[in-house]
């Protein structure tokens, strides 16, 4: 029992996103798909899910040559894929979401949830999941959240399944639980292809590695033979310094803090919760945390975009307390926002329209109403050259740039002056190796010259390789500091909300 | 959808991150391909452009099916049948071009009727650039065609002030009327597709209020008109023995106007960041809410003209009873087949006045009622709202950037 990819070939307009790609996984097998975003993972799954056609190349399971037209076939064809974002409704029961789309129905069409809740019960319990069929799926932690999303593949009787970027909503404790649960569905002679661009994992889990760039197959490895520095040189094409050169940290003055903040979240509660911090000048201080525990409701206070309910915020001593965006901006505070295409660019704008997006109304950009091109431009040409922005021209709308260029274009807008403060969230997500390097060196560079720096990731490796000081945030407070040199398991620990100290006593 | 063939799929350019769009930029993805904003000049034009095509193409149809003299004919001869019915199609359209540019009258009725047209247009794409629906265009008119009016007659000055007097009037008028949405939005977030269509209504029995208060209404009148705008302050003809005034000036230095704000100033550069992206525009610095209220301002500046062009620029040059008539709506459908560019509403506002010239034309010569210009002009929209529709019946290849996402929640607030 095998599953092939062999010669697939996908060609889009202007770009050819697959190029005779071939991938296999037999039964009992787990093979990590690894590459960087744009090698060509994501269309290579979705044209074995059936979402897409091939241009060439053919889709072969025990030896039958498959035609997948729609996710449909893809599923009678025993192929399950587990997506990075998943696909459930938030209001359903754990049993409603499993049977969706197949639902067993009584006499009259009556949906039996009876027989629904049974489905989830066995193979909950067969894999060990630990899923209640009657829990609300908003209520359910990621994790199984995640879980649900494996027992409704394994619920239409999937033999091969797909995992698209999993682990990148878990916190490492998941993480552990999740290979295990990966390795016993592996054990019960499921097929498993793991798509990701974390090397670490690949090595852990994976029986086998392919390798993509640039829509192509470029190696396949065994993990015994290789370890990461081998892996990113595969991925990226050259060899990659994966360790952060930087100095020790030399702290000046408090430029930032933050007393008893208090911010509420969408829904109206308590995002962040009476917290305070400090980072001071040539600092990098890094807050750790699983996603939602008030992070980014944090930033976007300290920025500006969202009013705070109690609580004080001083920059250099000044109160700065619940200001506009444009006030804090003028202090000369660098703010790399989460969500780069929402927040940070406007997709539609050009290159130049978009370095320009902060200081449009200030000379020499404008003179009164009157905007000047030609002086944006030049800023424009001059930060592409300076900040490597691979771009074919500064006049095509940065939507076309890849996530890692595009960064490169807020991170250029961003410390094009003197800063005194950087605040930066998620600075390296869903971006390429070497942009990573090149953003992590920019930020260093701003805290050696005197820059107080605060970095939100939920990147662990991230705040790791940056910070001189860690944070962990939980449920809107900050519940344990580390210095730059603490254990990956600590902080994990402190991240599920666990006190080290406490649990010491 | 179904058909794997249809060249649809979002291709996975290297800039286009993997993993699924978000759901905001999918419907916003929508509206952009509906009312056109964001797309190079030369690929714009390719949609309007089929659909004014295809159009003509089922009118014909229409004027085929609807002659019934003819159609009792295919019984008995059908060869005399289909003669009929080519040399019917064949009369109908050359009386609507002989109407729209066949005489120098028939241009200037052509430029004439299309003035308050480009004005409208402009309005509501200006509302379009900044992501807002000025569906209130109608009521601007008229608030700002009273405003006008009432300079127009209460004073008596020399018409080289009068005139512009008259159009300040209109700006203001217009502009305050559909700033009141602007800021309804922008501090309550009231949908502006809601308060505008009910300030349409306001302002509509307002001005039949107004009409029969004794501050507008003629003199020995018991009817909605107004007294007639003094001479001085009226829309000058600009050549002897035609209709076509300076109105149509005033709409082309509109047109120069919307460009100029739109493209180079630091103003249109907030109306169309916040129009792309309301959150990057509020993290680059730049107020929402301001933006809100100054963008409802000047698209309602611009439809204020517009009404001021139905009352001082038309004879008898005095208010009556919903005296913008159709002009407001007709705009969305010249905002969205000009894509929302000055230039382009330019062209549309155009075409649509020689329909009307070429229309009345129609209808004296070859007998064609009038109304058949609103069912080309409404085959444009359907197509220009559908243009899945028109590459599909001319095969033309979906632009690359696009993102075919059927998730549109509608206004793509």
């Amino acid at each position: 029992m095998t599953l092939e990819l062999r010669g697939i070939t996908k060609q889009f307009p202007g770009v050819l996103a697959n190029d005779d790609v071939n991938l296999s996984a037999s039964e009992g097998e787990i093979v990590a798909l690894l590459g960087e975003n744009g090698a060509g993972k994501t269309t290579l799954m979705n044209i074995l899910y059936g979402l897409y056609t091939p241009t060439a190349g053919e889709v072969i399971v025990d030896g039958k040559a498959l035609v997948l037209e729609s996710p449909a076939d893809a599923i009678d064809a025993g192929i399950g894929m587990v997506h990075q974002h998943f696909m459930l409704v938030p209001v359903f029961t754990v049993a409603e979401n499993v049977v969706l789309g197949d639902e067993p129905t009584k006499r009259m069409g009556w949906l039996d949830s009876r027989r629904a809740k049974k489905t989830v019960t066995d193979i909950s319990g067969r894999y060990g999941l630990d899923v209640d069929p009657d829990a609300i799926v908003e209520d359910l932690p990621v994790g199984f959240q995640q879980r649900v999303e494996i027992i409704k593949v394994l619920a239409r009787e999937a033999r091969f399944l797909v995992f698209d970027e999993p682990t990148s909503v878990l916190t490492p404790p998941e993480v552990e639980r999740f290979f295990e649960i990966v390795n016993g569905l592996k054990a019960d002679g499921k097929g498993i292809i793991f798509i990701s661009h974390k090397l670490g994992e690949a090595l852990e889990i994976a029986d086998r590695i392919v390798i993509m760039r640039r829509g192509k197959t470029v190696a396949e490895v065994n993990p015994r033979d290789v370890d990461e520095p081998k892996l990113a040189e595969l991925m990226v094409g050259r060899p990659v310094d994966l360790v952060v050169n930087r100095t020790e940290s030399d702290p000046g003055d408090v430029v930032l803090s933050v007393n008893d903040l208090t911010v509420l979240d969408d829904r109206g509660r308590n995002a962040v919760d009476r917290l305070s911090i400090e980072v001071r000048a040539g600092e990098i201080v890094g807050i750790a945390g699983v996603q939602g525990n008030g992070q980014t409701e944090l930033v976007e206070s300290l920025t500006g975009m969202r009013p705070s309910l109690g609580g004080v915020v001083r920059l250099k001593g000044l109160d700065v307390t619940s200001k506009s965006p444009r006030a804090i901006h003028n202090l000369d505070v660098a703010h790399v926002p989460e969500d780069r295409q929402k927040s940070g660019l406007v997709l539609q704008f050009t290159v130049t329209e978009n370095i320009v997006l902060d200081s449009y109304h200030q000379a020499p950009i404008s003179r009164g109403v009157r905007m000047d091109w030609g002086q944006a431009t030049d800023r424009a040409l001059r930060l592409v050259e300076e900040y490597d922005v691979r771009t074919p021209s500064t006049e095509v709308k940065v939507s076309t740039l890849s996530g890692g260029n595009q960064q490169k274009v807020i991170v250029a807008r961003e410390f094009d002056r003197d800063v005194t403060l950087v605040i930066a969230s998620q600075p390296t997500r869903g971006i390429d190796v070497g942009s990573i390097e090149y953003i992590h060196s920019r930020i260093v560079e701003e805290r050696d010259a005197g820059a107080a720096v605060l970095i939100v990731s939920s990147e662990l490796d991230e705040i790791m390789a940056l910070s001189d000081r860690i944070l962990v945030m939980y449920e809107g407070r900050v519940v344990a500091e580390f210095d730059g040199s603490a254990s990956t398991t600590d902080i994990g620990l402190a991240m599920l909300g666990s006190r080290p100290d406490e649990e010491a006593s | 959808m179904s058909d794997a063939e249809m060249p649809q799929e979002p291709p996975a350019e290297p800039g286009i991150p993997e993993g699924e769009p978000p759901e905001d930029r999918a419907s916003s993805e929508m509206y952009r391909r509906v009312t056109g904003i964001g797309t190079s000049a030369g690929r714009a034009m390719v949609v309007p452009a089929l659909a004014v095509l295809t159009a003509l193409i089922i009118g014909a149809f229409i004027i085929a099916v609807t002659d019934v003299d003819t159609l009792s004919v295919w019984g008995d001869d059908p060869a005399e049948a289909f003669r009929l019915t080519v040399s019917g199609i064949f009369d109908a359209y050359r009386a609507l071009l002989v109407g729209s540019v066949g005489s120098l009258d028939a241009i200037s009725e052509t430029l004439f009727a299309a003035a308050p047209m480009i004005l409208a247009g402009l309005a509501v794409a200006v509302g379009f650039q900044a992501g807002l629906f000025n569906i209130g265009v109608n009521g601007q008119m008229h608030i700002g065609g009273m405003a006008a009016l009432w300079v127009g007659f209460t004073f008596a000055i020399p018409a080289v002030f009068h005139v512009p007097l008259v159009i300040a009037a209109a700006i203001a008028g217009g502009a305050l009327w559909a700033a009141l949405a602007g800021f309804l939005k922008a501090r309550t977030g009231a949908h502006e597709v809601i308060t505008t269509i009910m300030l349409n209504f306001i302002a509509l029995f307002l001005v039949d209020y107004l009409l029969k208060s004794s501050l507008f209404q003629a003199p020995g009148r018991n009817d909605p008109i107004s007294q007639p705008a003094n001479p001085t302050s009226v829309f000058v003809t600009l050549f002897s023995d035609y209709r076509l005034n300076i109105g149509f000036i005033v709409a082309l230095l509109a047109v120069a106007f919307v460009w100029w704000l739109m493209y180079r100033t630091t103003i249109g550069f907030e109306f169309r960041a916040v129009g792309y992206s309301p959150s990057g525009g509020r993290y680059a610095g730049m107020s929402v809410a301001w933006v809100y209220v100054s963008v409802m301002a000047v698209s309602g500046a611009l439809a204020g003209i517009a009404g001021a062009n139905q009352v001082v620029g038309l004879e008898p040059y005095r208010g009556i009873s919903n005296f913008a008539g159709n002009v407001g709506f007709d705009a969305i459908a010249l905002a969205l087949l000009g894509r929302s560019h000055p230039v382009g509403v330019l062209f549309a506002g155009l075409l649509f006045g020689g329909l009307r010239a070429g229309g009345r034309e129609m209808q004296g010569a070859a007998g064609i009622p009038i109304d058949l210009v609103l069912v080309l002009q409404a085959l444009i929209i359907v197509m220009i709202a559908a243009p899945e529709l028109v590459r599909a019946i001319y095969r033309v290849k979906t632009p690359d950037q696009e993102i075919t996402t059927v998730t549109s929640t509608g206004w793509g607030a």
